[in-house]
């Protein structure tokens, strides 16, 4: 009987978090007329694939113990690179995708790197990366350019139609399939208890023989890789490049992290968590567009509520676990 | 045989700097690079006029705009010394500008035949409210930092994300214009022929020299940021010492964000000391303070921001695109990281190191 309780623990910041969504979406469905509606739950997948890819790659860094502020900018410069090549090169989208692909897997490779050979902090290494992906974004072109390649047109506009007159875009199914390839890496693989280990003691992990620069450096990789597959998936959604886009997106994807219940201090949380977080910060603006008067502004100030409620709800765990020991 | 003369000559410039008695060496180097950089491609650069008995020119120029950012940095050179990190410098530097701007407001009025502007709460309640208001944003920071525990970088990241919609809910989400000649004193002013800018900052800097040199603080900040644990046993109050630091890192973003207000005549809750939190850290990066904690220094950080602001203003005059700036100063932050980082430094000296001894 007390075991069952000690076990349930563990799992109660990610059944705050559900409740949380659920107690959101009910709320809503109670005071809008409309709210409660398949499509408005699938609009959230499909309006926030691409922050729910790139959290889930932020979701192993923070579980490693790291952070990654670049997210934002190698969306960005994927965009860019994207339309660039597409429209002013006139290359095959065969061919812009894995490059695209493989641009941002090769700079959080870089990354990890600096982080792990040099044993540089990693906000400052990424910070230094930001700086620079976005600096390459107006290298290549000041200006958004507009994408009219077929390829992506078709992609962007294509629905595919559930029963109860629904539909999805394709987004939503790439995403569907991040989530699936990651919780199997995060919760059944070498890969992913390597990752728990970091995150739980560092010093532990290499003690005990596990490979922590390969993984650290598979990491950033990872999350360079998904921040620019998320980077396709919003061009895909906005049809265009340019360099300001997913300006602060590396702060949405910390904080729906946070929310879905990863500690900070790493070593704790679920990638499942961190669905529901970035659900929350969907269902937070979809309130807000329903309520009409409240300016978008109101988003920013609710989601720093929650992250420091969060992060408070954080600390009274670990000061209770702390005194059992 | 000269190719190692030169690597021993430069191995010994380089420890000279970092860990000399002056580590304001290196910035200074990269600052003379940049204006010599200047005089050879800029020919206006280093020309100064006396125009409506003021200095004008871009090297003025330079020290007037890099202002905020000296401010924000002396802030953040203490925050960084005590292993912490505030990024919501910018944040706080938008919501102070936004709140002189809403309090003084200004509207023009005839008074018997005569323009006269004036302002909604007196001009000096109004810099006061804002710098208290900034202080305070500070010490929240602080709280969750000392008292709450949180990491630092997700203290005040709560802050940041907040902030800027609690400076667009002050504007109401519209760029407030002042109408107010006084208040522009402060961002366009000048006095002895020098911008007035100029002097809040050095007032700033030698009452913060005075109290971490001259007084116990100083120390305490160095210890804290050496080892919290430690100073802690030793007695000193290093949970109140943390808060300091971030009060006074909110104190120094007010002042930023009534200069910035004041310089452009407005404040815009969105763009107002955007990316500034950047700038800030990589000021006091390459001033010498170590991203480890412990040891500080003001002077490195401003001459970090007058590095950071010459090479943007020398970027803009060659006629490259602005952005550019970006990937330099990426490029500067990779370079600085390696640098400071002990096993960088290892890999690349340590077994002529070892040989020397």
């Amino acid at each position: 009987m007390i075991n069952k309780i000690i076990i349930n623990k563990k799992y109660i910041p990610l059944l705050v978090t559900i409740g949380l969504f659920l107690i959101m979406f009910g709320a809503g469905s109670l005071i809008y007329r409309g709210f409660f509606s398949i499509q408005v739950f699938l609009n959230l997948f499909i309006d926030n694939a691409f922050l729910c890819i790139t959290a889930i790659g932020m979701t192993f860094v923070i579980l490693s113990g790291g952070i990654d502020l670049s997210v934002g900018s190698i969306i960005a410069l994927t965009t860019i690179v994207s339309a660039y090549l597409l429209e002013k090169a006139n290359i095959s989208p065969f061919i812009v995708l894995p490059l695209v692909l493989l641009i941002g897997a090769s700079f959080g490779c870089f990354m990890g790197c600096l982080i792990h050979f040099f044993n540089i902090a990693p906000f400052i290494v990424t910070l230094a990366g930001m700086f620079l992906a976005r600096g390459l974004c107006y290298l290549i072109s000041i200006d958004a350019i507009t994408i009219t390649n077929d390829l992506y047109k078709s992609i962007s506009i294509a629905r595919i139609y559930l029963p109860g007159n629904t539909f999805i875009s394709i987004n939503v199914l790439i995403f569907l399939a991040v989530i699936i390839i990651a919780v199997i890496l995060a919760h059944y693989t070498k890969f992913g208890r390597t990752v728990y280990a970091i995150g739980g003691n560092e010093q532990s992990a290499i003690l005990m023989g596990l490979p922590v620069g390969r993984t650290k450096i598979l990491i950033y990789t990872i999350n360079g890789f998904l921040s620019s597959l998320s980077g396709v998936v919003f061009t895909f959604y906005m049809l265009s490049g340019y360099g300001l886009h997913a300006q602060g997106m590396e702060l949405d994807a910390i904080a729906s992290v946070v929310i879905g219940g990863t500690l900070l201090s790493g070593g704790v949380g679920y990638v499942l968590g961190t669905v529901f977080g970035v659900l929350i910060l969907g269902i937070i603006q979809t309130l807000i567009m329903f309520q009409g008067t409240l300016s978008s502004w109101w988003t920013k100030i609710v989601v720093a509520l929650l992250i420091f409620v969060f992060i408070l709800l954080q600390r009274l765990f670990k000061l209770e676990s702390d005194q059992k020991k | 045989m000269s190719n190692l003369k030169i690597k021993d000559y430069f191995k010994k410039f380089f420890t000279l700097s970092i860990f000399g008695s002056s580590p304001i060496l290196w910035p200074l180097f990269f600052l003379i690079l940049v204006l010599i950089f200047n005089l050879l491609f800029n020919k206006t650069f280093f020309h100064i006029e006396i125009k409506d008995g003021h200095l004008y020119g871009s090297m003025i120029d330079i020290l007037n705009r890099a202002t905020p950012l000296m401010l924000v940095s002396l802030g953040m050179t203490l925050v960084i010394a005590s292993t912490g990190i505030d990024i919501s410098v910018g944040a706080i530097v938008a919501i102070s500008g936004a709140i002189a701007a809403k309090l003084i407001g200004g509207t023009l009025v005839l008074k018997g035949g005569v323009q006269e502007y004036v302002t909604l709460v007196p001009m000096p309640v109004a810099i006061i409210t804002a710098i208290l208001i900034s202080t305070i944003l500070g010490l929240w920071n602080g709280m969750l930092v000392s008292r709450v525990g949180i990491q630092p970088i997700v203290a005040t990241l709560i802050l940041m994300v907040a902030g800027r919609g609690i400076a667009q809910l002050i504007t109401s989400g519209q760029i407030i214009t002042i109408y107010y000649k006084h208040y522009f004193f402060i961002g366009n002013g000048f006095l002895l022929m020098l911008p007035f800018t100029l002097f809040i900052v050095s007032i700033v800097l030698i009452i913060s020299l005075i109290l971490t040199r001259k007084t116990a603080i100083g120390l305490f900040i160095e210890s804290v940021g050496t080892n919290a644990r430690a100073t802690k046993y030793s007695g000193i109050n290093s949970q109140n010492v943390i808060l300091l630091i971030y009060a006074f890192s909110g104190f120094c973003c007010g002042i930023a964000g009534l200069i910035v207000s004041s310089n452009v005549k407005s404040a815009d809750g969105n763009n107002a000391g955007l990316l500034l939190e950047l700038d800030a850290i990589l000021a006091v990066a390459i001033g010498g303070t170590s991203m480890a904690g412990g040891r500080f220094f003001f002077l490195g950080s401003i001459i970090g921001a007058l590095l950071i602001q010459s090479l943007t203003t020398s970027i803009y005059a060659i006629g490259v695109p602005p952005e550019v700036t970006l990937v330099v100063k990426a490029i500067v932050v990779f370079i600085l990281c390696l640098i400071q980082s002990e096993t960088f430094r290892k890999k690349i000296f340590g077994k002529r190191l070892q040989g020397a001894h």
